[in-house]
């Protein structure tokens, strides 16, 4: 059974002649999401700075206004409310409350006697303040530690050239997946985090075996331009990267149509990160490197110069 | 490439093998479950997102039942010193000390003699000017929290049991955290209410030679305390005292001493009806003979219950606690009698909690989307790849068995991100056969021999397999690591099915194209 597609040729695209123009998006985009960080801040979910969250059905069409009124009634601060899922659900956002985790706690039980019977409760989340600004340090120290212990690994396993490359390109990705949360103002909360660092390792993934085949060129092709070599490269893996970058992204897709209200803010993360993730691969991350040139002498070091490579091996053979 | 040692041959199939049979268990429903022998009955444990119930974080203030023993250790100074008739100037609590200073130069050594026969926990100074000061020590201090949390934890299971919870879930969290797990529960109301009580209990004798007011404007006698009424506005009526009473704060017997305590009517009215040890009879005993006809006070988390006067002595080692009780405060209140008080008290820091439809919702979307996504992965495969697709199907086949077995032999809780995990795997983990089978036809390509080809495309790939997936899992072990509950669940998952995925794309693909082209002896490979 043969298959129904088939890519039979290498491709040459000129990836390098991209480069400079991606450099300027990509910095675009970073210093973007850099002042957007600073001057809108994200909106970050309960899980950060703590606060109330009730996903709330009620009988028959939601009445949001009359619900509003009842609950700023019990002056706890601005609550948001929101259509959520369908014309009964409600999604309802109390802000921290001043005092303490206690105070925190009786505002819950305030807002259900408020709203009355007849409200079936689907969920509820109170996250006092002492908790929140633990779980935001836990989250950068997460994604500055993978990112730290990746650049470490890469070093390890390439030279340190590569990992410049691949920390950029992953820091990158995690810089404007936050941009786009602050650009949207998508709520920010844990599972955003955890998309994060998933797109974290997928990103690198994508790198490494673009890195790979590049360690690989470099050894064969001994006097071909450093340009040359990364373009080869990039090609060699095209059909690679766009194969697994579909698989990924099917998976994601149907997450995101499929999985329900909860994942959409996961499944949309997700599918920035891959799209954003492959796109750092392959313009940002390969062409680093043609400014930071791995030592050839030291990369080359194993094979003998020949090439053709299938020539080559069938000689060394 | 072409051979395979029986003896792998026979490993990687008894690991597919129990990989589909540990996985099993999960199509089934709780019902058809109990039907099957014990060891087929092993399911991955759903998390409370999924399943509906309770989260609550709680944090012990250790601290403030180190204020309240300084304040024993003040008391303990006072006393020694007293006794051994060393005068003494500013006895009180500062920060984590208890400072005072001798008034007598010539009387420090004696002092220190004194005071370091109090408490072996307790570091003691005394400077040559006469200041001295008590605290206690590091390691005191720490073994202290750990026994504070320690007992909490029995207390609070205790107390949750009574209220007939199901399965409850009560650890250690970090240094002085409790997390409790509470399935089934959509209203955590009433047990953060019991939580929320200390339920100290004390039996104080009211001091009846000074009146409220007196005692306000600071003529309250050093052995006194002044303590509000359980009920605001209380006593009003009966007395002027404003709802507050004097009492003196040695404690004739505490709640420690109790063994049993019930909700009861009296009157027609409900009260809590208690049961002293026979060492706590005694005491009350004693205590109530030698102080007939005069009031003594129930004293519950530093409150007055009730203030009853004692018309004669009571040796049968029980009572009564009345005071204005409904029935549920009443049966509340024997509950946490029966189950003791918490060394320290509690606040809650983190409340989360998931009603069954929404859990119920969440696995079908949950179980849709992974289906749907795992499909289309899978067609997608055998559009491109062909027969080669359809091995890397088959690999992705056991590979989601194993993440599932994965997840039971670990005793792992799947949650919504947890599922998310799995079908990111999914979507993940063709990733190596891509690698592989496109290493495959670039070697053909390159003008390889078919097995040759084969052997290099998978030689080949290995190392950026590797690669990828340590990468992928550094990011899963942090997250692991620094996660907190359903993000954790989505750790696990991620982990295990690079793992899983590792084993699968590499050694069960591999199976497979070996024992193809043994029996068919293809020509050509269909890629």
């Amino acid at each position: 059974m043969r298959p129904l597609i088939v890519i039979s040729h290498v491709p040459r695209i000129d990836f390098m002649r991209w480069h400079i123009p991606s450099f300027v998006f990509s910095a675009v985009l970073m210093v973007a999401t850099v002042v957007i960080f600073f001057t809108h801040g994200l909106n970050y979910g309960i899980d950060f700075v703590g606060g109330t969250l009730i996903e709330a059905k009620t009988q028959g069409p939601a009445d949001l206004a009359t619900m509003r009124t009842k609950l700023d009634s019990l002056k706890l601060g601005e609550a948001s409310l929101q259509q959520f899922g369908g014309p009964d659900g409600v999604l309802i956002r109390l802000p921290q409350q001043a005092g303490g985790d206690a105070v925190q706690m009786q505002a819950i039980q305030k807002a259900r006697d408020v709203l009355g019977p007849g409200v079936e409760y689907r969920r509820v989340e109170v996250v006092g303040p002492s908790v929140g600004s633990e779980l935001i340090r836990a989250g950068v120290l997460a994604t500055v530690l993978a990112l730290g212990a990746i650049l470490i690994y890469i070093w390890f396993r390439f030279e340190w050239q590569f990992g410049i490359g691949a920390t950029i390109a992953t820091l990158h990705d995690v810089v404007t997946t936050v941009g786009l949360f602050a650009i949207f103002q998508l709520e920010f909360n844990l599972t955003t985090l955890a998309a994060i660092l998933t797109i974290a390792g997928y990103s690198i993934n994508d790198t490494v075996v673009i890195y790979d085949r590049m360690r690989e060129d470099m050894r064969k092709y001994r006097t071909m331009s450093f340009r040359e070599l990364i373009n080869l490269a990039l090609n060699e893996t095209l059909s690679r990267t766009v194969l697994t970058v579909t698989t990924v992204a099917l998976a994601v897709l149907s997450l995101l149509i499929f999985g329900g209200e909860v994942l959409k803010g996961f499944s949309i993360a997700m599918l920035w990160g891959i799209v954003i993730g492959t796109y750092s691969s392959l313009l940002v991350a390969a062409p680093i490197l043609y400014y930071v040139q791995p030592d050839r002498r030291k990369v080359g070091a194993s094979v003998t110069e020949k090439a053709p490579a299938s020539a080559a091996e069938r000689a060394s053979r | 490439m072409l051979y395979f040692a029986n003896w792998k041959v026979v490993v990687i199939c008894a690991v597919c093998a129990l990989g589909v049979l540990l996985s099993l268990p999960n199509l089934f429903t709780e019902a058809q479950l109990s039907r099957l022998p014990a060891f087929a009955q092993k399911q991955v444990s759903l998390g409370l997102d999924l399943r509906g119930g309770s989260y609550l974080l709680l944090q012990v203030d250790v601290e403030a039942a180190q204020r309240e023993r300084l304040n024993g250790v003040v008391e303990g100074v006072r006393k020694t010193l007293l006794d051994a008739k060393i005068g003494y100037e500013g006895l009180k609590s500062e920060g984590d000390a208890a400072v005072f200073t001798i008034s007598d130069k010539g009387r420090i050594e004696d002092a220190r003699q004194a005071l370091a026969k109090l408490d072996p926990d307790l570091a003691l100074t005394i400077a040559a000017d006469g200041t001295g000061s008590m605290r206690f020590t590091q390691v005191a201090t720490d073994s202290r929290r750990r026994q504070a949390v320690d007992q909490s934890i029995e207390i609070i299971r205790r107390r949750i049991d009574e209220t007939g919870t199901k399965e409850p879930t009560i650890q250690r969290e970090g240094q002085d955290r409790i997390l409790v797990q509470l399935p089934g529960i959509d209203n955590p109301q009433r047990v953060k209410e019991l939580l929320g009580r200390t339920a100290k209990l004390t039996f104080q004798l009211v001091d009846p030679n000074v009146s409220v007011e007196d005692a306000r404007r600071g003529k309250l006698p050093p052995g006194d305390e002044i303590l509000p009424s359980a009920e605001e506005g209380r006593g009003s009526r009966n007395s002027p005292s404003a709802g507050s009473y004097v009492v003196r704060k040695r404690v004739m017997v505490g709640g420690d001493t109790l063994v049993d305590a019930q909700a009861t009517f009296q009157n027609n009215e409900p009260v809590v009806s208690f049961k002293f040890d026979a060492v706590g009879a005694r005491r009350f005993g004693d205590a109530t003979r030698e102080n007939v006809g005069k009031p003594f006070a129930i004293v519950l988390d530093n409150k007055v219950i009730s203030a009853p006067v004692i018309r004669e002595p009571i040796t049968g080692g029980s009572g009564i606690i009345s005071g204005s009780f409904t029935v549920q405060s009443a049966s509340d209140l024997a509950l946490l009698l029966r189950a003791g008080a918490l060394p320290a008290p509690i606040t809650i820091l983190e409340e989360r909690t998931v009603g069954a439809e929404l859990g119920a919702d969440s696995i079908h979307a949950g179980t849709v989307a992974s289906i749907v996504g795992v499909a289309l992965v899978a067609i997608f495969m055998v559009l491109f790849y062909g027969l080669f697709g359809i091995f890397a199907d088959i690999a992705l086949f056991f590979n989601l068995c194993l993440m599932l077995a994965g997840l039971s032999l670990l005793g792992a809780t799947l949650t919504l991100p947890g599922i998310a995990g799995i079908a990111l795997t999914m979507g993940m983990a063709v990733d190596a056969n891509v690698l592989i089978y496109e290493r495959i036809r670039e070697e053909r390509r390159g003008g390889r021999s078919l097995l040759s080809s084969l052997e290099a495309g998978f030689s080949r790939a290995f190392g950026t397999i590797l690669d990828s997936h340590v990468t992928t899992l550094v990011a899963g072990l942090l997250l692991y690591w620094l996660g907190s509950g359903p993000v954790k669940g989505f750790a696990v998952t991620l982990s295990i099915g690079v793992l899983t995925s590792l084993f699968s794309a590499i050694l069960v693909t591999r199976l497979q194209i070996v024992t193809w082209v043994r029996r068919m002896k293809p020509k050509e490979i269909p890629l």
